[in-house]
């Protein structure tokens, strides 16, 4: 049992120096969140914020913050299938721990890796004049983790289906991409067509984002951005998504692993 | 005595395949021993290998290493072997100590800490021992992208015998490194085997490195084409003979047939007699004839492997027992 500890810190810590250590793919990670919250956040509050009745810079940093938790996360435990055949991976697949030891190991390391990043957006987010008072800073840190932990049941899920990384580089966007705008990232999706409204409600981002949104408006002075549920609502949904998906995918993964 | 390896019947067809990767394979390995699976690529060696190393679930067939069966005692067997694959397991951006203190720690040798300075004393002593084995004192501290190849691969068989496993399996481990390099990793791993008494599995496709192996297995599209000592390997399949040749070529075979010596000859060739009965001196001594030429044909596993291989690639099937058609007869 402490053994397996053990192994589960040992690989979280090394996906966090991985990360640390990597200039490129930190700067990287950091573009994306810049242009959707200064440029589309900025723009949106600029040219439609009075009408609109609500700060669409802190709509739009609440969504991009959520996105950034769930899809680092994902992707990162993803990367189990793409670096399985290359660097310690490989080592780790063959050493004498469990399976399950590996994908705790794995969900902890991208989370904090994920986290380093949230920190990163939430320092750019209040240089360009986001509204954030320290209760609501405060409240973002069970938040983040909790949409992390979504993100890395996703992940477990997509990943327990793919085979190999060429498969992983096709479908991945593709189950990642259309959550952008189904949960609402930068748009509010107060009204969709049915067919958009089932997706919408289907994809497990939206939980994420809404949740987030939930608790920086129900902690924010002033008008509130249109929110689909209440947080609790959300939290309990979030709670039922991850336990079924880390279920049903660490045992598709378990299986599926060495049954080539 | 126990063997380090037992393999009985061993079939893999992966999902979606037509074929068997691995087809009805069956060896064993003796404890200590150097056993080397060779074959061309795509012969099976691999997916034998990533079976044996739990990685990969076989079809049919039974594996037992160590005394553990693959299937049922998977953790057993992963604690008992250790593994240098073909693609390098180290991370690049990560330093030496550091790859090697996630492998001592995933072992459960010691308990994990996130810096060099907290591991415990025996670790720490442990990993300048091997430094100065290396003699990588002043590098150990520096990411492994900056070392190269020969010593990522060092770096990586040290790390795989932290844990004193019982069988170390190489895949192809000195693909890719200059001579000087194969030849300085070679002889690291003749030290190994001498000071811990290591079990070494090595798939290969260099002839001159399955010629150090006791025991030679040679796989091909999943089937195993020989198995044995090099030796017989080489006798199995090349036969050794003698060419000799006169000036006076009549009088050689005359005085040949005399003693009752076999031979075959076209009209324009030196003779060739084959080695079985009487070993070469032997049939030199008898010989009065003064001689113009005088070799001795000893094949070289190299020979025996392109015969087997690539007999195959015409015909598609080999019977090793049938002796070889005499090129020259």
């Amino acid at each position: 049992m402490k053994h397996e500890l053990n192994a589960i810190l040992t690989i979280a810590y090394r996906d966090v120096t991985k990360f640390l250590r990597d200039r490129p793919r930190i700067v990287i990670s950091f573009i994306f969140p810049m242009l959707f919250i200064g440029i589309l956040g900025g723009s949106l509050q600029a040219n439609l914020g009075q009408q609109a009745g609500f700060n669409f810079l802190a709509f739009v940093f609440t969504g991009v913050l959520a996105q950034v938790l769930f899809q680092s996360t994902a992707s990162g435990v993803i990367s189990l299938v793409e670096d399985r055949e290359q660097d310690f991976s490989q080592a780790i697949f063959i050493a004498p721990v469990s399976r399950y030891s590996i994908i705790t190991g794995k969900i902890l390391g991208e989370t904090l890796v994920s986290l380093a990043q949230a920190v990163g957006v939430v320092v750019f987010g209040l240089i360009v004049g986001t509204p954030l008072s320290f209760l609501q800073l405060l409240a973002f840190i069970p938040i983040a983790i909790i949409v992390c932990l979504l993100g890395g049941a996703f992940g477990i899920l997509v990943l327990a289906n793919l085979g190999t990384q060429r498969r992983a580089n096709q479908v991945f966007p593709l189950v990642i991409f259309p959550q952008f705008f189904l949960a609402g990232v930068f748009n509010p999706i107060t009204s969709l067509p049915l067919p958009l409204l089932i997706l919408s409600r289907m994809a497990p981002l939206t939980y994420g984002v809404d949740l987030m949104r939930g608790v920086y408006y129900g902690l924010a002075p002033g008008p509130a951005a249109p929110v689909l549920h209440h947080p609790l609502t959300n939290l309990l949904v979030i709670a039922l998504l991850f336990t079924v998906f880390l279920t049903i995918g660490t045992w598709l993964f378990v299986r599926n692993e060495r049954n080539r | 005595m126990q063997a380090a390896i037992e393999v009985q019947n061993l079939t893999k067809r992966y999902r979606n395949a037509t074929i068997n990767a691995v087809d009805g394979v069956s060896f064993s390995v003796e404890p200590g021993a150097l056993f080397a699976l060779l074959g061309p690529n795509g012969a099976g060696k691999t997916t034998t290998l990533s079976i044996l190393t739990t990685t990969l679930t076989k079809t049919s067939g039974s594996v037992v290493i160590s005394g553990h069966d693959i299937d049922r005692e998977a953790k057993a067997v992963r604690r008992a072997i250790g593994v240098v694959f073909q693609q390098p397991s180290l991370d690049l951006n990560l330093t030496a100590e550091e790859n090697v203190r996630l492998h001592a720690i995933l072992y459960g040798l010691y308990p994990f800490r996130p810096a060099y300075k907290m591991m415990p004393l025996a670790y720490q002593q442990r990993i300048i021992e091997l430094a100065t084995v290396l003699g990588i004192e002043k590098e150990l501290f520096k990411p492994i992208k900056t070392f190269s190849g020969g010593m990522r691969r060092k770096l990586e068989i040290i790390r795989d015998l932290l844990h004193h496993p019982k069988i170390l399996f190489l895949d192809e481990p000195t693909t890719g490194l200059d001579p000087l390099s194969r030849k300085n990793l070679w002889e690291y791993l003749r030290h190994v085997r001498a000071a811990e008494h290591t079990t070494i599995f090595l798939t290969t496709h260099y002839l001159e490195e399955a010629e150090n192996a006791e025991r030679v297995c040679v796989i091909n599209r999943g089937r195993i084409r020989a198995l044995g000592t090099p030796a017989t390997i080489k006798g199995d399949l090349v036969e050794e003979y003698l060419l000799l040749d006169a000036k006076d070529r009549r009088a050689l075979r005359t005085e040949l047939v005399h003693l009752a010596i076999d031979f075959s000859t076209q009209d324009d060739t030196p003779l060739r007699i084959a080695l079985g009965r009487q070993s070469a001196p032997q049939i030199i001594q008898q010989i009065r004839t003064p001689l113009s030429l005088l070799t001795i044909h000893s094949p070289s596993l190299e020979e025996a492997y392109l015969e087997m291989v690539g007999r195959e690639e015409v015909d598609g099937t080999l019977e090793i027992e049938t002796p070889l058609p005499a090129s020259i007869a």
